[in-house]
């Protein structure tokens, strides 16, 4: 049975793309057959931060309509082989995709992928439903900022009573707090959020915590997740979350400013 | 003067701008997760009128009679009534 990971938030711009992407390479460099899904139907933009955009052929709603297999659809990553990307479409009609079909797509992938990564689209209408309804996992990235908070909050709702598991009675979706664009100093100076104010308003398991990093910007322009950058802080940071993801407990960095020397404190710096 | 600043800082308590957001948070999220999971005002008085009702016809006593109001996808709620009968209860 493959593991079913939706990326999601409510508010949009938050990183869930930059995340969906960092976690899928992620896992697939760690040996695990992944499948990344671009439900932003309308709105595509995971095959750019993939870097496979002028490789997209068919998409996701093709295969609802039957106008292409799975296989002519999935996109192998160039780097690597565990991993495809399955696009979303980028004009057809939002209400393409049902819980009946979506469903049957799901269970086709998880025939042969050891892990189904879900990229929601922003905001609670259908299509961020259909992205966590069949979800086993959610990875709730958040913004350590006020809408941001609230918007992963209606989305824990969401979880709790919209999606497959809620209705069936199973076992609820396990959640998993992303604290991402994170910046020590700004909470050392009280101007942000801090990762225990966030977890104490959510109260959901943290996953991770990603800094502010100038390398998530170049990873998306050079069409490589950050994650393969592993001298950023970033990257760094999304390596610890696929670790805990596989179950394995590694100490959270990157939650402290760097120290200001006592020289450039008091003579300003 | 970035020295002055610098002892001037450590004794002022002030109030940050991130504690006001998580307090406030904290009031909004309480909030709308309360009428999240609130029934509907009607639900009380609709559950005894309805008792009112069964007991004019059976006995029913207030463990063996359940009522709940789900949500359903989009507008589509569902009222739901249990009630346990056993033969001997039946009045005539």
């Amino acid at each position: 049975m493959a593991r079913i990971i939706v990326v999601t938030s409510g508010k949009g711009g938050v990183g869930k793309t930059t995340s969906s992407a960092a976690i899928g390479l992620g896992l697939a460099l760690k040996g695990h057959k992944v499948v990344l899904i671009d439900f932003d139907i309308g709105l595509r933009n995971l095959d750019l931060i993939m870097g496979c955009e002028r490789r997209v052929v068919y998409d996701f709603v093709n295969v609802i309509n039957g106008e292409a297999t799975l296989n002519q659809a999935l996109i192998k990553d160039k780097r690597v082989s565990s991993l495809s990307i399955l696009p979303a479409s980028q004009t057809r009609d939002k209400d393409a995709l049902n819980k009946e079909n979506v469903g049957k797509v799901l269970e086709e992938l998880g025939e042969s992928y050891d892990f189904i990564v879900c990229d929601s689209p922003a905001g609670i209408e259908a299509g961020a439903m259909m992205a966590l309804y069949y979800a086993d996992e959610a990875v709730v990235t958040t913004n350590p900022e006020v809408s941001s908070v609230r918007d992963s909050d209606r989305i824990l709702g969401m979880l709790a009573s919209r999606s497959r598991r809620a209705e069936l009675g199973l076992d609820p979706i396990k959640e998993h707090l992303l604290l991402t664009r994170y910046s020590p100093k700004r909470v050392e100076e009280g101007e942000m959020l801090s990762v225990e104010d966030v977890e104490d308003i959510l109260s959901i398991p943290l996953l991770g915590v990603i800094p502010e990093s100038q390398a998530v910007l170049k990873a998306s322009n050079a069409g490589e997740p950050v994650i393969l950058d592993t001298e950023s802080d970033a990257g760094k940071a999304y390596q610890d979350v696929i670790d805990r993801l596989l179950g394995e407990t590694v100490d959270f960095r990157f939650l402290v400013a760097e120290k200001k020397g006592i020289f450039s404190r008091m003579f300003g710096g | 003067m970035a020295l002055l600043d610098y002892f001037l800082r450590k004794k002022e308590k002030q109030v940050t701008t991130a504690s006001k957001a998580k307090e406030r948070l904290q009031i909004i999220v309480a909030h709308e997760r309360n009428s999240r999971n609130k029934q509907p005002d009607y639900l009380p008085q609709l559950t005894e009128d309805i008792l009112k009702v069964l007991r004019k016809y059976i006995k029913v006593s207030d463990e063996s009679f359940s009522i709940n109001l789900d949500k359903k996808d989009g507008d589509l709620n569902v009222l739901e009534l249990n009630i346990e009968l056993h033969d001997e209860q039946k009045t005539g």
